[in-house]
């Protein structure tokens, strides 16, 4: 004899509910009016970053530049990068056409650490015509699970970079080997933070990737004042073979990000409709709804 | 001598020569020893050196399972954009599945066999006992049996412990019938009941090469004694003890194997039934055709492109990614080749393999809920549903036709005596005098009454014409003597049981059989003794059985009972007219009549029919006729004595279910063997036709008998025609509203005119009449087809299923004589009823009661249907917008193949984060109660002709998932056009990008199913929030460690990242919403426009649900709006 559970009688207690005007349109007002405020919110938020006042951020941009492309992609290894030391020496498949140069392995292997962005960006600020150099700060700029985890130099014996890069040779197209990226020790090699913001690949052939920092020194002063500046570029990257463009950002970061007007207009447009619609069905669904009350859901 | 006794005969290799216990007769020699296989059965497919390669060639062989396969070898031998994991694992997760539970079935089959096999089994060698192992019996070992032993092979019946040579075994395990059945041992080896004795027979068995057919058996036995001729017996079914039967109420018995192993009836029944396939399954394969277009397209188009753009150097080889030595070396064709499968390997998440994976479980887990009804559970035989194939749930929830079988499924088939009449003299009532079976109270002395001496001979053909056995209770008990009230009657037909009841309701006791003699205890508690000479089995051809005794005087009497169309014929015609008065209102009060004729045979005549019938059991060949030969020949110019009439009550709610049948729109057809005006009236008390329902009738009557029969026929099958479809299209202008006064038509059909018109004798324009025939069916409401054959049944409903728009058709029987059309309909019902098991057996599900339809069909059919449809279009929408934004991604990432997510949530995202609701859903959902759906026949309409897979609501789901792909897509795009989302200036990556995307993807296409879901268990809530928190949980998971065995710390921190951003958060929470919106919207739409729709309260008449009123059609929506729409069912 069958057992008398609820399961097995698919007599489990259930909630059933069931979406009816009555049910849906107050939600869709009280959508509408959650929405709205939040893409004003947005919208006047993503207006406001102009004025640099706060820390100013300095992004390098590129067009056309697919660092999607799926052979570029994979044209790395993260195991080399992470400090492993036979990869260092023996780097994956996954970099070739640069793997090797010379019968030696590169350091860093790969298409993407190849094509490195290395133009040199400088502000001054010109002032009665003496050009004051703007403090850029080079670090800070990358994850921080990228700079203390996923890249690690190669270990070994001392700190000497040059030392611990034997047997490796520079990716072809750099002018200098990875261990003579930068003078500090703590930014030099693997865990350049440039070469870590390089290596991770953008979504979209059109991006922009953090360059330098600009902080605030005092409160009473913005951090880049209105007034002459000039910016001085190293022309090392060549864009134009592949129809690119080189751009220079600089930027405000509010708590939403980078100054984009999507996400307000697009939470004010849903948060509208919504409420409109909210309205417009309230009164149809009154208005012929009210004929028939009796329509009882008997479930 | 033996020789020349079959010379007439060729030695045909459809016979098998068995030489009883290996003892070789002189004669035998010339005969090529036949080589038999051993005693072992293999119900196992595989064995394990075996499995391996076997079971994989069988999964492979599903067109799916290739399909994957082909992807996943494209991926290790292609250099292609996700791992050959990514769509290996699933694969190898399905096979593995697959693999283990086949292998544990196969584990319990062999487990199952070893146990037969193993088994010890007494063989008799060289007159001792020899103990074995089951499996090492050969043809032609004398296996000795005890009682409550089950035989090891099929044995021919050679003695037994009882000195008449009788056993009695059940079959139980074979057909499911639990009395007991009368063997007979060969009649010249009966006193071998030794060891020693047995050891001395020499005999030679000949038998047909086995055959499936558990109740047919021909053979001969041939003995050979020192110094005497030869004799040659026949063996038949009585004679063949089958394997798998247990002895029961018999001490030993000794028989010899002829059929062993594999080439047992019952091995060879195992081999499995044809396979149904649902109309489900179909639309898959239509929408998979869809989706392998898209897909191929999808490729083509993104290879197309991807050479379109590389036409510009600048973009095939830009000077930071060059390309491989060997990349540059291929040939371009090739290149393109490679290329087209990359895409098709990235995009080929669109046909998602683990759909089937979720189809098998929900077909499988969802049949439990059947078989575990309680509603569906039956006190009396203590039995609830039982479902043999889980392939069809839904397909009950899309039944258009259903066949009826009439006796012991719309009736009870407990039959009652009711009535008799004894040369058109009525008796009524039962006697309480045991000397006064004439002197009758009340008003039976009007009925005026027969000789005393015909009353005699109708209750002692009563008593003498029929094959009940007595099980006597006694025997256990030890008791003897009141046989009387320690008996019970058992049989094979009810009818029978009825009639020999009601025969002793008037003094005439059946005391059984002993040594070929029937003993009755007549009015004067005498008993009378006859000797059982033969018995003319019954046969649904013939219509009638007939029994030839002896009495003690030496007198030899045959008597015949049957239907009066079968025994009318066969009698003095003078006779007939006063019992024919009887029989035909007994039948128009719906009781099932038989009469009863006797003849009385001179010692000559006996001689003469004993000599044919022995000679035509004896033949090997074409026995069947034969004896069907000499039983017409010998049920002849016969006295007919009187009638009896047997009421089958109505099951209880019969009518009711039928009413609920007709009102979910499906067309109730009675197809019975019965006669006309007892089916008919059965008919009215179901409800099938009513008062006002028009009957037209092809039958005898109205055809007629004469020459021109069929001409007449014709011209009716045009009136009718003409009636039914040509006079109607006047109302189609107020169709809608006109079906009120539109008049129901009910056809009657009996065998003969069927057969008429499915087998015409001239070919001319007959095919058109067949057609007429079929509109003419299937413009009536409620059909009854009496006087049917088993196989006119079966043609029936393959005439139905094979009409334009193949409709799905249900047969419901209970008896062997239904079998053929359970197995013919889409779907095969079988009542669990008191005619044995084989319409059971052969069944796809098997309810103990008719009344038990109404909830298998209006509530789990319908339900299931809904389930499944609901999980197909929910498993392409999920998959299409799944891989949509991937597609769309190609479009900026130079059509490189680049994945937009990770391999691991490529892998995942079926498996794990979306498969677990869909599945509780399509488990557990009741768009609407069960108790509404049972009670609301309409609702069954709301989902009839398949409208949940049609065309539209694919459409709809496709766009749905379109849609929500483009959403997901370009609203994260537009998100990324910010330089930073970061309250700290850092930037997202490719990686960070195609997470948002799905991460809102699993969110709404999970979400999509909870407003979906009408309810919510918590199994429902326990999964659907369980898989957001696992995805949620896993990304964590697979972002918190560096993986040692991957190539790429790809998504190292992405995930956690990512929800750091306020403005991620804010536009996943958007994105979701879009997505939803719509949906939402329609909703509601819905519900308003439903709300306006609902114009008062507006009864439909019953039987106007049919979908096809004429020839337009009444769509069932407008039909059904005022119920049905009261529930928001989502038919989109």
């Amino acid at each position: 004899k069958p057992d008398n559970t609820a399961f097995k009688q698919q007599r489990l207690p259930a909630w059933q509910p069931i979406l009816t005007a009555g049910t849906v349109l107050p939600a869709f007002f009280v959508i509408g009016l959650i929405f709205i405020p939040i893409g004003i919110g947005i919208f006047v938020t993503s207006n406001n970053i102009r004025e640099y006042e706060s820390n100013v951020f300095m992004y390098y941009g590129l067009s056309n530049f697919y660092q999607n492309h799926r052979r570029y992609v994979k044209s790395r290894d993260d195991s080399q990068l992470n400090g492993d030391n036979s990869s260092l020496l023996n780097p994956s498949k996954e970099c070739e056409p640069y793997r090797t140069n010379e019968d030696k392995p590169i350091a860093p292997c790969g298409a993407i650490a190849n094509s490195m962005f290395n133009d040199t960006l400088e502000l001054y600020r010109i002032d009665n015509d003496t050009r004051t150099p703007i403090t850029l700060i080079k670090k800070g700029i990358a994850w921080w699970t990228d700079k203390n985890v996923k890249f690690r130099n190669p270990t070994g014996d001392g700190n000497n970079l040059t030392a611990l890069f034997q047997g490796t040779t520079k990716p072809v197209n750099w002018p200098k080997p990875v261990y003579m990226l930068d003078s500090e020790l703590d930014n030099n090699g693997f865990i350049n933070e440039d070469f870590i913001v390089w290596m991770r690949t953008a979504a979209l052939p059109t991006f922009r990737k953090l360059y330098r920092l600009i902080e605030r020194k005092n409160n009473l002063q913005p951090t880049l004042q209105a007034g002459k500046y000039s910016l001085e570029i190293t022309y090392n990257y060549p864009v134009y073979s592949f129809d690119g463009r080189k751009r220079m950002i600089l930027s405000t970061i509010s708590w939403m990000g980078g100054k984009n007007p999507f996400l307000g207009i697009a939470y004010i447009t849903v948060g509208s409709i919504c409420f409109f619609l909210g309205v417009v069905l309230l009164i149809i669904h009154h208005k012929y709804g009210n004929r028939n009350t009796s329509a009882d859901i008997p479930n | 001598m033996w020789s020349a006794w079959c010379a007439g005969e060729e030695k045909r290799v459809g016979t098998r020569t068995v030489v009883v216990g290996h003892r070789t007769v002189s004669e035998t020699d010339a005969y090529v020893a036949q080589k038999f296989c051993d005693n072992r059965i293999v119900s196992s497919k595989y064995t394990i050196w075996n499995f391996l390669p076997k079971n994989l060639f069988e999964q492979f062989r599903r067109i799916a399972n290739f399909y994957f396969l082909i992807i996943f070898l494209v991926q290790v031998i292609v250099d292609t954009p996700t791992s050959p994991i990514t769509s290996g694992l699933p694969l190898f997760f399905v096979i593995t599945v697959t693999a283990i539970k086949q292998g544990y079935e196969d584990w319990l089959r062999h487990r199952a066999d070893n146990e037969v096999n193993k088994s010890t089994v007494f063989i008799v060698e060289n007159a001792k006992q020899v103990q074995k192992e089951s499996e090492k019996i050969k043809v032609g070992d004398i296996v000795e049996v005890k009682a409550d032993e089950t035989f090891p092979c099929d044995l021919i019946f050679l003695a037994s412990s009882s000195v008449d040579g009788t056993c009695y075994v059940t079959t139980a395990s074979l057909d499911g019938e639990s009395n007991f059945k009368t063997h007979y041992a060969v009649r010249d080896t009966t006193v071998l009941c030794t060891d020693e004795a047995i050891d001395a027979l020499t005999a030679t068995i000949e038998c047909e090469q086995p055959q499936p057919d558990l109740y047919k058996f021909v053979g001969r036995i041939i003995i050979y004694r020192s110094n005497q001729e030869p004799i040659a017996r026949s063996l038949g079914p009585e004679n063949l003890l089958l394997k798998g039967a247990t002895l029961k109420n018999t001490k030993k018995i000794y028989g010899v194997a002829v059929y062993t192993g594999m080439e047992t009836k019952m091995a060879l029944n195992y081999q499995g039934k044809s396979q149904k396939r649902s109309a489900v399954e179909k639309s898959i394969n239509a929408f998979l055709i869809v989706y392998l277009c898209i897909l191929l397209s999808k490729a083509t188009v993104c290879t197309t492109l991807k050479y379109v753009w590389q036409s510009n150097p600048r973009n095939d080889e830009p000077w930071y990614n060059e390309k491989t030595k060997k990349e540059r070396e291929t040939f371009k064709v090739l290149r393109m080749f490679t290329d087209f499968l990359s895409f098709m390997v990235l995009f080929n998440f669109i046909i998602p393999v683990s759909m089937y994976v979720t189809v098998e479980m929900q077909k499988f887990l969802g049949s439990f809920f059947i078989s575990w009804d309680k509603e569906m559970y039956d006190e009396e035989i203590k039995e609830g549903a039982l479902v043999n194939t889980s392939d069809l749930n839904e397909e009950l929830g899309q039944v258009e036709f259903v066949f009826t079988d009439k006796t012991g499924t719309l009736t009870e088939n407990s039959m009652e005596f009711i009535e008799c009449c004894i040369d058109g003299h009525k008796y009524k009532d039962c006697i309480s005098e045991v000397d006064g079976f004439s002197q009758t109270d009340g008003p039976l002395k009007y009925y005026g009454k027969a000789e005393k001496s015909r009353e005699e001979l109708f209750l002692r053909a009563l008593c003498l014409c029929h094959t009940v056995q007595i099980k006597e209770a006694d025997q256990v008990d030890g008791l003897i003597g009141h046989p009387e009230c320690k008996h019970t009657y058992i049989s094979s037909s009810p009818d029978e049981i009825a009639l020999v009841k009601g025969a002793e309701k008037y003094g005439f006791t059946f005391l059984g059989l002993e040594n070929d003699f029937m003993k009755i205890r007549n009015q004067k508690n005498e008993t009378e003794m006859y000797q059982l000479l033969h018995i003319l089995n019954f046969d649904p051809v013939r219509r009638r059985m007939s029994v030839i005794v002896r009495t003690i005087t030496g007198k030899l009497l045959l008597f015949c009972k049957g239907a009066d169309s079968s025994i009318f014929p066969r009698v003095q015609q003078e006779e007939i007219q006063q019992t024919k008065v009887h029989v035909d209102r007994n039948a128009m009060d719906g009781y099932r009549t038989l009469c009863v004729a006797f003849k009385e045979l001179t010692q000559k005549e006996y001689d003469k029919i004993d000599r044919q019938l022995n000679e035509a059991k004896m033949a090997l060949q074409d026995r069947e006729e034969k004896m069907a030969k000499v039983f017409e020949d010998t049920e002849a110019d016969m006295h007919l004595i009187g009638a009896t009439a047997v009421e089958d009550r109505l099951q209880e709610q019969s009518a009711e279910t039928i009413e609920a049948l007709h009102a979910a729109g499906m067309k109730v057809w009675v197809l019975t063997g019965d006669k006309m005006e007892t089916a008919k009236s059965t008919c009215y008390a179901c409800r099938l036709f009513q008062t006002s329902t028009e009957l037209l009738e092809l039958t005898v009557k109205t055809v007629g008998e004469s020459e021109r029969k069929e001409d007449r026929l014709h011209e009716l099958l045009l009136e009718y025609h003409k009636k039914l479809i040509q006079d109607v299209p006047k109302h189609r202008s107020g169709l809608k509203r006109s079906w009120t006064l539109s008049q129901d038509y009910g056809l009657i059909i009996d065998g003969s005119t069927l057969s008429l018109i499915l087998n015409p004798s001239q070919d001319s324009s007959s095919s058109n009449y067949k057609n007429i025939f079929l509109q003419i069916c299937l413009k009536c409401t409620a059909v009854l087809c009496c006087r049917m054959a088993p196989l006119q049944k079966a043609q029936i409903v393959r005439m139905v299923k094979n009409t334009k728009g193949s409709p799905i058709t249900l047969s419901i029987g209970d008896g062997a004589n239904d079998v053929s059309m359970i197995l013919e309909a889409h779907v095969g019902i079988g009542i669990k009823g008191k005619e044995g098991r084989q319409a059971a057996r052969n069944s796809d599900y098997a309810v103990p009661k008719f009344k038990h339809l109404r909830k298998l069909l209006l509530a789990h059919g319908h339900l299931y249907y809904v389930r499944i449809a609901h999980l197909v279009q929910y498993f392409f929408y999920k998959n299409l917008c799944f891989i949509l934004p991937q597609f769309l991604y190609q479009f900026f990432c130079g059509f490189s193949q680049q994945p937009l997510y990770d391999a691991a949530y490529l892998t995942m995202y079926n498996i794990c984060f979306t498969s677990l609701p869909i599945l509780a859903y399509s488990l557990l959902e009741q768009h609407i109660n069960i108790d509404t759906l049972t009670s609301d026949p309409q609702l069954y309409m709301k989902v009839s002709d398949n409208a949940m897979l049609q065309w539209r609501p694919f459409l709809y789901w496709t766009f749905l998932g379109a849609f929500e792909g483009l959403v997901f897509f370009f609203g994260v795009y537009f998100l990324f056009q910010n330089s930073s989302l970061e309250d700290n200036g850092k930037v997202f990556g490719n990686w960070t990008f195609g997470t948002i995307v799905f991460t809102v993807l699993v969110f709404t296409v999970t979400l999509k199913l909870a407003l979906d879901t009408r309810f919510w268990t918590w199994m429902n809530h326990f999964v659907i929030w369980g898989s957001l928190a696992f995805y949620v949980f896993f990304s964590f998971f697979w972002g918190g460690v560096i993986w040692p065995f991957l190539k790429q710390q790809r998504m190292y921190f992405v995930f956690a990242h990512m929800l750091t951003s306020v403005s991620t958060w804010l536009a996943i929470i958007l994105l979701i919403f879009i997505s939803l919106f719509p949906e939402i919207l329609l909703i509601v739409l819905k519900n308003i426009k439903e709300k306006n729709h609902q114009t008062g309260p507006f009864d439909l008449p019953m039987l106007v649900s049919y979908k096809r009123i004429e020839n337009g059609y009444v769509k069932t929506e407008d039909a059904v709006t005022n119920s049905a729409e009261r529930y928001p069912l989502r038919i989109l």
